[in-house]
């Protein structure tokens, strides 16, 4: 029990990072229809950002979070602008393979200039107390997760859904000419939406990061992957399914880990997407919604 | 005084002229109804004024400034607003969220809110599913929604792109009785309808359009008696 209780914190705290990233795919899918693969890309600079700034810089854990998940923000946007928004009226596999070309371009530039080998951040980041339980072990950096990933999806639900910008997405997400009838300028709206799922990127980037403290520039590639099979189990487009589609999966590959072999950790989320696609293709929360004519 | 005034439109969807060069007049208080059939060209009109489809060549006036360049943020702005053709409700948006749709670019608190107490008289159903999803609307309070949507915006000019579409009979007379009373509390209306009888009945002006061009124009009442209307719209 007390082995359980330990994978689900530790699974808990993986699967915070996966859902701050499912969030980003979610929500640029909910808006344009588009699988943004250089997400995952956005995520690692995150990392990367952070790392030159606490070593570099000599910033505060908290300031260099806060930089990275503004930096990756403005990156989203200008990715946007220069990538997806010319093929905007394209086909959309044009759109997707595109974004397959952006997370390259990404990935190697970061090599180039960073280098490919693996960067570690300074030991003294971050008080990593361990607090015991009852024999659960929970560490001063899970619990920061936790609160951070808590706290950013609180700001995002109310974004989304209380602010004019946030009532704008969604109208734009439904119907963009609809939209435009109203007066809602269509292209700032993508670029909003942009930037905020590029800052939960970027802050998810910074938090694994330090949490395992290894960064590469690849490092985007496989959370990326899961993270878009957590937005899809939960229904892609759909925001409060990203987010216990995020929890699920980081759950379901520690306990594989912890119970079964960590050789099938990778291997249940690809069968659990399989899964979906099979049982319910729109995902746990996905909605099919019937036009009424 | 001309409030909107089309000149000389051409539109082009690729190859295919879908707009010949349509001019049409609508005067301040009036009801102007632009009828034809499936295909004429009606609904590429009304999105070429409000600035949602590219146009080839001509102009386009509201209130005496041209429009023509203007892009539909700053059309709506100046006070057009659109109840577009299938009345694209934002579906997942509650029915108050989609009211405030329509207000988006207003900043007035106070008027918003007097906008937002009149759409409900003059829609009560409204009212009563403030806080409903608009998907579990019927076609008919859709349609209202669309209509209350487009008033929170405080238009001087309404384009209705056919409003009785989809609907029962009963339904479609009670919509065109809130139009005219749209347009008696002082809202100029640019209407598009299939529905030639209907959109006769109510109209000051109207214009028959064919294949993207106008073929005939003349008071509601000239054209209802008319006997080309007659025979090729009216059945008669």
């Amino acid at each position: 029990m007390i082995q359980f209780l330990q994978q689900m914190i530790n699974g808990l705290s993986l699967g915070s990072i996966y859902a701050l990233i499912a969030l980003g795919y979610t929500m640029v899918y909910g808006i344009i229809k588009l699988i943004n693969f250089a997400h995952g890309d956005v995520y690692m600079l995150g990392a990367f950002v952070a790392f030159y700034a606490t070593t570099f810089f000599h910033l505060n854990f908290f300031v260099a979070l806060v930089v990275a998940m503004v930096l990756c923000g403005v990156l989203g946007v200008v990715i946007e602008r220069i990538a997806y928004k010319p093929l905007r009226h394209a086909t959309r596999i044009t759109a997707l393979i595109t974004a397959m070309g952006v997370s390259y371009v990404l990935e190697y530039t970061t090599q180039y200039f960073a280098g490919s080998e693996v960067k570690t951040f300074p030991t003294d980041l971050l008080d990593n107390t361990a607090f015991s339980f009852g024999g659960v072990r929970i560490t001063m950096m899970q619990i920061y997760i936790f609160v951070i990933t808590i706290v950013l999806m609180i700001i995002l639900t109310y974004i989304v859904n209380k602010t004019k910008m946030g009532r704008a997405m969604r109208a734009v997400s439904v119907d963009e000419d609809a939209a435009k009838l109203m007066g809602i300028n269509v292209d700032t709206t993508i670029s909003f939406t942009f930037f905020l799922g590029s800052c939960l990127a970027g802050v998810a980037g910074v938090l694994v990061g330090v949490y395992y403290n290894s960064i590469n520039p690849l490092m985007g590639m496989t959370p990326g992957l899961k993270a878009f099979i957590a937005a899809v189990f939960g229904g892609i487009g759909n925001i409060p399914g990203a987010m216990i589609g995020g929890l699920f999966i980081g759950i379901a590959e520690t306990l594989v880990t912890a119970y079964g072999s960590s050789l099938y950790k990778d291997a249940i989320v690809y069968v659990i997407l399989i899964l979906v696609l099979i049982l319910k293709p729109d995902g746990l929360l996905g909605k099919n919604v019937k036009e009424k004519v | 005084m001309s409030m909107l005034s089309v000149k000389d439109l051409h539109v082009h969807y690729g190859v295919i002229e879908a707009l010949k060069g349509v001019s049409i007049d609508v005067n301040e208080g009036e009801i102007v109804s632009l009828i034809g059939a499936n295909g004429a060209g009606k609904t590429t009109m009304l999105q070429a004024i409000s600035g949602i489809v590219k146009k080839s060549s001509g102009d386009i006036e509201f209130l005496g400034q041209s429009i023509y360049k203007t892009n539909p943020k700053n059309i709506v702005a100046a006070g057009l607003t659109q109840v577009p053709e299938g009345r694209r409700i934002f579906t997942g948006l509650s029915v108050y969220e989609n009211l405030m749709m329509g207000a988006f670019l207003r900043k007035d608190k106070k008027g918003i809110e007097e906008d937002l107490q009149k759409v409900y008289k003059q829609f009560p159903i409204l009212e009563q599913r403030i806080n409903q999803d608009a998907s579990t609307l019927s076609g008919g309070e859709q349609q209202m929604l669309a209509m209350g949507r487009a008033l929170m915006a405080k238009p001087k000019l309404m384009l209705l792109d056919e409003p009785s579409m989809g609907l029962a009979p009963i339904l479609v007379k009670e919509i065109f009785s809130i139009i005219k009373e749209i347009n008696a509390q002082g809202t100029t209306v640019l209407l598009v309808e299939q529905n030639a009888k209907m959109a006769l009945s109510i109209a000051h002006r109207a214009y028959v359009l064919e294949t993207g061009k106008i073929v005939l124009s003349g008071t509601g009442e000239e054209l209802i008696n008319s006997p080309e209307i007659q025979k090729a719209y009216l059945g008669g």
